[in-house]
């Protein structure tokens, strides 16, 4: 599970100080489907940042799966990464000079896992996304749907317990973004808790429940309902 | 984890070829100068007889003017008198004594095809061979009844030996100098001690002499020396006689002493020796006898030239800029890598498990750079070689060995991660979050 208590998030530079998150509070329960939605700069993308452990909080307190995340030291922090949370990228962030296999495998290095189990894991999440044929390609030779299958099953390989993702289907067409969507539900379906940034309503709304962020507050309930709202702001 | 970083390394080099090179090529130079002049150094500097530093002595005894040191502040001449050097031999007080001098002579080959050459000769006493470790090819040096009888025997080099003979054992044969036949006795095997710790006085970077005869004989056929002579006063007498009856210094005198109280002892029967003398109205300056080790004497000398030195200094110099260049190579490439390092970071790395891999990697670009920087050393020294090519012993100085070449790698692997540090510190220090929005 995973909570958030009265996060604030605050950038200061000499002259501006940008309160990117303000008291926001949230609780996403095991095996939930949440989309965050908001206009840009609303303050979505630190929320993910956040959520992740990429980021640390200015004030308030966060608890994963009962951990308080705030006391723990960056090597506690990059294993909790590692081992709880996976991530899906709008740009996909694979890494040219590695080949699929070698993308996939690059959570898994950070583990201790031997040789035979990175190799099961890779594979099996490779057959998953429908790409294990494609081992030996490099990103530059994959279509941005596959690119961002590729970067699915590598989040995927860890088997965390929360998949965070950032526009996911923001650099794809329609039909490519659909498979990833239905992929993600899937994914969903078996049993990983899913938070999804998107700016886009259609999206939103495939997810089991919406939070609305706007201006570094969060609003829970229909997307709908607030984005009619920011409409006539 | 360590054979994941190397691929990561190579794949990292492979991928930035072009910033990669100019790095390896960076360390390389600098690697280069800084080792050419080390290479240089480290011969000069080199002890050949460090097996026996601490049984070896130099011998010094202070017979110079009493108004004036041999050299400031109150150093001994670094000679002896023949007077002192056949009485101390005589003495025979230490476990071994050589006295010895350079000389040279018009060697007569058999072979007609040769013409007669002049040489360069070392007039020294017997145990000059067991006592600096001579090796043998074939034979063996001559005994103390040879010096005492000053028997016409002489001890050639390998290449003297190779140029005469042919390189056969010509052990028994007669060798003609200046019309005077000496029997060969022994061959030397490959030796040639750089610097000639035995004789610092004449360069001691030409190279050890290919002839050998006793002392005895040479002062009886009134040999010359051909090194270097001081007197701080005239002969009291002409002739060759008076030369050696008079206080000037031109012999080179070594004990060997195998133990601490053996020097203690000889110490105590230099200063007897010198106060004796005094008696006699010599050796007006106050005691100031020295027995020095080979080390101690070639720092002594000054072996090594200030110039060397003052040129390390400067290539190590050249060393720091050539690696400030690589900390700027460096450092753009981890800005051009630092969607790798954060998405590396998001996925699970922790900044010890970052800093490791690009710790490596700059290790690998290292020992990249000591392998080119070994060849940058050998063209330097092969340059030093050319602008010095007039002189006969360059040759000794532009030699690198194994020890040199793994120093070389070492220096460029721990110039190469000490040039890391800063950057892989600053990219462990990225944010993430930041860069991976960036994207």
């Amino acid at each position: 599970m995973l909570v958030m208590n009265d996060v604030s998030k605050i950038y200061r530079t000499d002259t501006v100080e940008t309160h990117a998150l303000r008291s926001l509070s949230l609780t996403v329960d095991e095996g939930e489907f949440l989309s965050v939605t908001g206009p840009s700069g609303s303050g979505k993308t630190t929320f993910l940042n956040i959520a992740g452990l990429l980021e640390e909080l200015t004030s308030g307190t966060y608890e994963l799966d009962g951990r308080n995340i705030s006391s723990l030291n960056d090597k506690e922090r990059s294993r909790v990464r590692n081992e709880k949370i996976g991530f899906i990228f709008q740009s996909f962030n694979l890494i040219p000079e590695l080949n699929v296999y070698d993308n996939v495998d690059v959570p898994l290095r950070y583990r201790s896992f031997d040789a035979a189990e990175r190799h099961k894991r890779i594979m099996e999440n490779l057959e998953r996304v429908g790409l294990a044929s494609r081992t030996k390609h490099f990103p530059a030779q994959l279509s941005g749907g596959q690119q961002q299958r590729v970067a699915i099953a590598r989040a995927l390989a860890g088997e965390p317990r929360f998949l965070l993702a950032d526009e996911p289907t923001g650099n794809l067409d329609t039909n490519m973004a659909d498979s990833v969507l239905d992929l993600l539900r899937e994914i969903n379906d078996a049993g990983t808790t899913i938070i999804m940034v998107t700016h886009e309503l259609e999206l939103a709304d495939r997810a089991k429940r919406n939070v609305f962020v706007r201006d570094g507050e969060l609003y829970d309930g229909s997307a709908e309902v607030h984005f009619a709202a920011a409409a006539t702001a | 984890m360590l054979r994941y970083y190397l691929k990561l390394g190579y794949l990292s080099i492979r991928a930035n070829p072009a910033l990669s090179l100019l790095m390896i090529a960076a360390i390389a130079i600098g690697i280069g100068a800084c080792m050419t002049i080390v290479t240089v150094r480290h011969v000069m500097a080199d002890n050949p007889i460090e097996h026996k530093n601490d049984v070896l002595y130099h011998v010094q005894l202070d017979n110079w003017n009493p108004n004036d040191p041999y050299e400031d502040p109150n150093e001994p001449p670094v000679q002896v008198t023949y007077l002192d050097a056949t009485t101390l031999h005589q003495a025979g007080r230490a476990h071994r004594q050589v006295i010895s001098f350079k000389s040279d002579r018009v060697v007569q080959p058999e072979d007609d095809e040769i013409l007669p050459f002049q040489q360069e000769v070392r007039a020294t006493t017997g145990e000059f061979f067991p006592m600096f470790d001579v090796p043998f090819l074939y034979g063996s040096g001559w005994d103390a009844t040879a010096d005492r009888a000053e028997e016409r025997v002489v001890v050639l080099s390998a290449p003297m030996n190779e140029r005469l003979y042919g390189g056969e054992d010509s052990t028994g044969r007669m060798l003609m100098m200046n019309n005077e036949p000496f029997r060969i006795v022994g061959v030397l095997d490959e030796w040639n001690p750089v610097p000639t710790f035995y004789d610092l006085n004449n360069n001691p970077f030409v190279g050890s002499e290919e002839i050998y005869t006793p002392f005895s004989l040479a002062i009886t056929g009134e040999w010359s020396s051909s090194g270097n002579t001081n007197c701080w006063k005239s002969p009291d007498e002409s002739g060759y006689e008076g030369f050696l009856n008079s206080e000037c210094i031109w012999i080179q005198m070594w004990v060997e002493l195998p133990t601490a109280a053996d020097k203690q002892a000889y110490a105590r029967f230099l200063d007897d020796y010198v106060m004796e003398q005094k008696e006699l109205g010599r050796f007006p300056r106050p005691l100031n006898n020295r027995l020095s080790t080979p080390e101690e004497w070639m720092i002594n000398r000054e072996v090594v030239d200030e110039m060397v030195s003052v040129l390390l200094s400067i290539a190590v110099l050249f060393l720091v800029v050539c690696l400030l260049n690589t900390i700027g190579l460096l450092l753009a490439k981890v800005i051009r890598r630092r969607s790798d390092i954060s998405l590396r970071r998001a996925l699970g790395a922790s900044k010890t498990e970052l800093f490791r891999q690009y710790i490596i990697e700059a290790g690998m670009i290292g020992v990249a750079g000591g392998i080119a920087g070994i060849g940058m050393t050998w063209l330097g020294l092969r340059g030093i070689e050319n602008v010095f090519s007039e002189y006969d012993f360059i040759q000794y100085l532009v030699t690198m060995d194994w020890q040199m070449v793994g120093l070389a790698v070492a220096l460029a692997i721990v110039s190469a991660l000490a040039a890391a540090l800063y950057p892989t510190w600053r990219a462990c220090r990225m944010s993430p979050a930041t860069t991976l929005r960036i994207q």
